[in-house]
C-alpha cells in the first residue's frame, strides 16, 4: 500500500546548555515548538495532532510527561501520543509523527521531544543497583566502553581514531549556535583529556544538557506549499534483545537490518556515493565508526579508515555531524529528534554556517538502549514518486 | 519455599524542578503569603496560573492577586492519610474557589470531621509560618469561621531573600519508589545454587547455547531452557571496562574492572570485577577463576564471589572468544 509523500516543513531547537534554569518543562517545549511552527508557518491550532518523545521516566522523574504537558502544549482536544524507546526515542518519536501523515490519518502533525538532565542525574538513573547481582554498572559510559574496546580489537583501529571524531564533532559545534559544548578542540587535548570508563576519555563523551527539539511534518497537499520542504524518502525502526548468547554488540542486527531496509526504500543502492549528509547519533566518539560499519557506509572493520582519512568532516564524502552531534548537545529525550531536525535542516539548505554544500538527501540516525533499538530516515529535495 | 528470590527494592531521588516565570510568579507570591492567579484570554481567573493559556497558546502575563478567603466547590475525604500527604490524620481534599477566582484549585482542608466540610463552606488560607518556597507555604485551607487568627497575609515586611527579585524559580521534588523486587524462577534457581558453591545455566532446546543466568526462555528461540548445566567457576574475560568515575550511588571504589566474563561452558559473558591484578595489565583473553568469599558471609547472590582473579594460565586464544565480542 502506497504512502502519502509527506515532508518535514519545520524545524525548531532551543539552545542547548548544562542547565535551562530559566524554564520548566514545558517552557522548554513550547521554546522549540514555537520556533518550529514559526519555521512552518503554521499555528498551533492549525496542527492536528501532537506526539512527545522524552528519555526514560527515571531519568527525570516525570512518569507520564504528555499527561502533565497536554495543556501547554496546545494538544487539548487533539491526539496526543508519546513515544518511548530509551536514547533512540527522538527518532522514533519523528517517525511516529510522520507515520500519522504518510499513513492519511492527519495532515500536520507536530512532534516535540525534550530532557531536563539538570533536574536529574542520568548517570544514577542508569546505574541502579539490582538485588543479586554484581553492581559494576557505571552509566551509559559503563555500559558501552567494553563493546568499544571489543570494536577497536576486531577492526584493528589505531587508539587514536575516537579522538579524531570527538576533536572534529566539537570543532564542528563551533558553527552551530545551538549547540551545548562549543570549543575547539585538537586530537591531542583529546587524547590527554582524563581517562572515564577506560578506553573512554572525557573528551570522548557527550555532556549533559538541557534542551527541546520540535518538527512540523505535513503530508502532500501541505508539503508543495513549503518553500523548502525536506521530503521523507524512508523511515525504519528496529529493535533486538538486550541480551543473548553471541548477540553482536559492535554491530548489531538491528541496526543491519534497518539501515538495508532504509536505503531500500529510499531506492539507495550505494549509502556513501548517495547520502551528502549525515547526522549519526554518536554518544561516544568511536561510534562513528561503528555505526558507519552498521550503517553500510563503508564494510565491517573499515569504518575508521573513513574517520581517518578526513570523509567524514564537513568537507569530507560523508560529512559526519556538522551540527557537533550529540558529542557536543545531548538532551537524552531529544538527541534523536536533533539528528533528523538537523538531517532536515542540511536537506532544506537551511543549516547555516554548518551547511554542507549542494546537499540532495540526508541521514538521521538514532539509537538507543543497550544498542538495541534503531530508528533512522533519510530526506531527500525531490519529492518522493511514492 | 517461594520460587521466586525476592528483595526490598528503594529508588529515590530528589528531583529539581526549574518552575519558570509563570509558576515561579505562582510560588514567590505563596512565600510571600499571596494567592497570584491569572486572568486567561477567555475571562477566566485560575490559580495556580497555566504557564500558557489554554485557548491563544500565548505565555500568561496578566496576573491577578487573589483573596486568601475561598469557597469550597467540592470535595473528598481522606480517612486514611499515606505517606506524604499534607497531613497525618484525616482530612480533605478540597477543590477551593479564591476569592477573584473563576476556578477552583485543589489542596488539603484541615477540619476534624467530614460532618465539617459542605460545599459553600467559607474557608480561609492557613499560611506556613516558616515558608520554604513551594505549595506548602500555602499549607491548608481552614473554615473561615473557627480556629485561632493565624498570620495573615500582608506580612510584607517578612525578609524573602531581602532583594526584589529573589523569587522561586525552583523546588525540590523527592520522589521514592519501594518496591519488592522478583528474580525469575530461573534466575532464583541460580542464585540458590550460587548459596551452595556452584554455578549453574539452562542449555536451549533449540539453539544449544547455555544461558548463564538462567532465563525462562532462549531471547533468540522463544522456547524454555530447561536442561540445567553445572558450569566451572573459571572463565575467559571478553572484553572490559575500567571504570574511574565516580557516581551516585555507586557501591565499587574507583577505579575498578568491570569486565565480561566468559565462564568454560557457558555461551553468554556475565559481568564481574576482575581484581589481584594492576587494572593496566587486565586484557582480552585473560584467564580467570572465581575468588568467593569465605563461606559464613554467603547468600543467595552473585556477591558471593567477590572477583575474579588469574589463573595464571596463558591467555585463551581470540579464537575462542571472538563471537562474544
Amino acid at each position: 500500500m502506497a504512502k502519502i509523500p509527506a515532508a518535514v516543513i519545520g524545524v525548531g531547537q532551543t539552545h542547548y546548555r548544562a542547565k535551562r534554569e530559566d524554564v520548566s518543562m514545558a517552557g522548554l517545549c513550547r521554546e522549540a515548538m514555537d520556533r518550529a511552527l514559526e519555521d512552518a508557518g503554521l499555528g498551533l491550532d492549525e496542527v492536528d495532532a501532537i506526539v512527545v518523545g522524552k528519555a526514560p521516566d527515571l531519568f527525570e522523574g516525570v512518569m507520564m510527561p504528555e499527561l502533565y504537558l497536554a495543556e501547554a502544549l496546545g494538544a487539548a482536544g487533539k491526539p496526543l501520543l508519546r513515544v518511548h524507546t530509551a536514547g533512540s526515542v527522538g527518532g522514533s518519536t519523528a517517525i511516529v509523527a510522520a507515520s500519522l501523515v504518510q499513513a492519511g490519518v492527519h495532515r500536520k502533525v507536530l512532534t516535540v521531544s525534550f530532557e531536563k538532565q539538570s533536574e536529574s542525574n542520568a548517570m544514577w538513573a542508569l546505574s541502579v543497583p539490582v538485588p543479586f547481582v554484581m553492581p559494576v554498572h557505571a552509566g551509559a559510559g559503563g555500559y558501552f566502553a567494553p563493546h568499544v574496546r571489543s570494536y577497536i580489537r576486531r577492526s584493528g583501529a589505531p587508539t587514536h581514531i575516537g579522538a579524531m571524531v570527538a576533536a572534529k564533532d566539537r570543532t564542528n559545534a563551533l558553527r552551530n549556535p545551538y549547540a551545548h559544548l562549543r570549543e575547539e578542540k585538537t586530537v591531542e587535548q583529546v587524547l590527554s583529556s582524563t581517562m572515564l570508563w577506560d578506553p573512554i576519555r572525557y573528551d570522548e563523551t557527550c555532556p549533559s544538557s538541557d534542551g527541546a527539539c520540535a518538527l512540523v511534518i505535513a503530508s502532500d497537499d501541505v508539503a508543495q506549499g513549503s518553500a523548502d520542504p525536506a521530503w521523507i524518502h524512508g523511515t525504519v525502526m528496529r529493535s533486538e534483545p538486550t541480551t543473548a548468547a553471541e548477540r553482536d554488540q559492535v554491530n548489531p542486527q538491528a541496526g543491519r537490518d534497518a539501515a538495508a531496509a532504509l536505503w531500500k526504500q529510499a531506492g539507495i543502492t550505494d549509502p556513501a556515493a548517495e547520502i551528502d549528509a549525515a547526522e549519526i547519533y554518536v554518544p561516544f566518539s568511536w561510534f562513528e565508526p561503528m555505526w558507519l560499519e552498521n550503517l553500510g557506509f563503508a564494510d565491517e572493520g573499515e569504518g575508521w579508515r573513513l574517520t581517518e582519512a578526513g570523509e567524514t568532516g564537513i568537507d569530507g564524502r560523508i560529512p559526519v555531524n556538522c551540527s557537533g552531534g550529540v558529542l557536543s548537545s545531548n538532551p537524552i529525550g531529544a538527541s534523536g529528534m536533533i539528528r533528523f531536525g538537523e538531517a532536515a535542516l542540511q536537506v532544506r539548505g537551511a543549516a547555516g554556517d554548518h551547511q554542507v554544500d549542494g546537499v540532495r538527501r540526508a541521514l538521521g540516525h538514532a539509537y538507543g538502549g543497550g544498542s538495541q533499538f534503531f530508528s533512522m530516515w533519510v530526506l531527500g529535495v525531490d519529492r518522493p514518486a511514492n | 519455599m517461594s520460587r521466586t528470590l525476592q528483595a526490598p527494592v528503594t529508588v529515590a531521588f530528589d528531583y529539581t524542578r526549574s518552575v519558570g516565570p509563570v509558576l515561579g510568579r505562582f510560588f514567590t507570591g505563596l512565600q510571600e503569603r499571596r494567592i497570584v492567579g491569572a486572568r486567561l484570554s477567555d475571562g477566566r481567573v485560575v490559580a495556580p496560573p497555566p504557564e500558557f493559556d489554554p485557548v491563544t497558546h500565548a505565555p500568561t502575563t496578566d496576573f491577578v492577586d487573589l483573596g486568601d478567603t475561598g469557597t469550597v466547590t467540592s470535595w473528598t475525604w481522606v480517612s486514611e492519610p499515606v505517606a506524604g500527604q499534607p497531613f497525618d490524620r484525616p482530612f480533605a481534599f478540597a477543590l477551593v474557589t479564591p476569592e477573584g477566582a473563576t476556578e477552583p484549585m485543589l489542596h488539603a482542608l484541615d477540619v476534624a470531621s467530614p460532618e465539617e466540610v459542605a460545599t459553600g463552606l467559607r474557608v480561609r488560607a492557613r499560611w506556613a509560618e516558616e515558608p520554604k518556597g513551594g505549595i506548602t507555604d500555602l499549607v491548608c485551607w481552614e473554615p473561615a469561621a473557627s480556629g485561632p487568627d493565624a498570620p495573615r497575609s500582608g506580612a510584607a515586611d517578612r525578609a524573602v531573600g531581602g532583594t526584589e527579585d529573589a523569587g522561586v524559580t525552583g523546588i525540590v521534588t523527592p520522589v521514592s519508589l519501594d518496591y519488592t523486587y522478583a528474580a525469575s524462577p530461573e534466575e532464583s534457581s541460580f542464585f540458590r545454587a550460587l548459596a551452595e558453591g556452584r554455578i549453574i545455566g539452562q542449555r536451549c532446546p533449540a539453539c544449544g547455547k547455555v544461558y548463564v543466568p538462567p532465563r525462562p526462555a532462549c531471547p533468540v528461540d522463544g522456547v524454555p531452557t530447561e536442561e540445567e548445566v553445572e558450569l566451572s567457576d573459571t572463565g575467559t574475560v571478553t572484553t572490559f571496562c575500567v571504570v574511574n568515575v565516580p557516581f551516585l550511588g555507586q557501591r565499587i571504589t574507583p577505579p575498578y574492572v568491570s569486565a565480561y566474563v566468559l565462564l568454560d561452558g557457558a555461551d553468554i559473558a556475565i559481568q564481574h570485577l576482575i581484581l589481584d591484578i594492576p587494572a593496566e595489565e587486565v586484557r582480552m583473553g585473560l584467564r580467570v577463576r572465581a575468588v568467593w568469599k569465605p563461606r559464613a558471609e554467603w547468600g543467595t547472590t552473585i556477591e558471593n564471589i567477590s572477583h575474579f582473579a588469574p589463573t595464571g594460565e596463558p591467555d585463551a586464544d581470540y579464537e575462542t572468544y571472538q563471537h562474544h565480542l
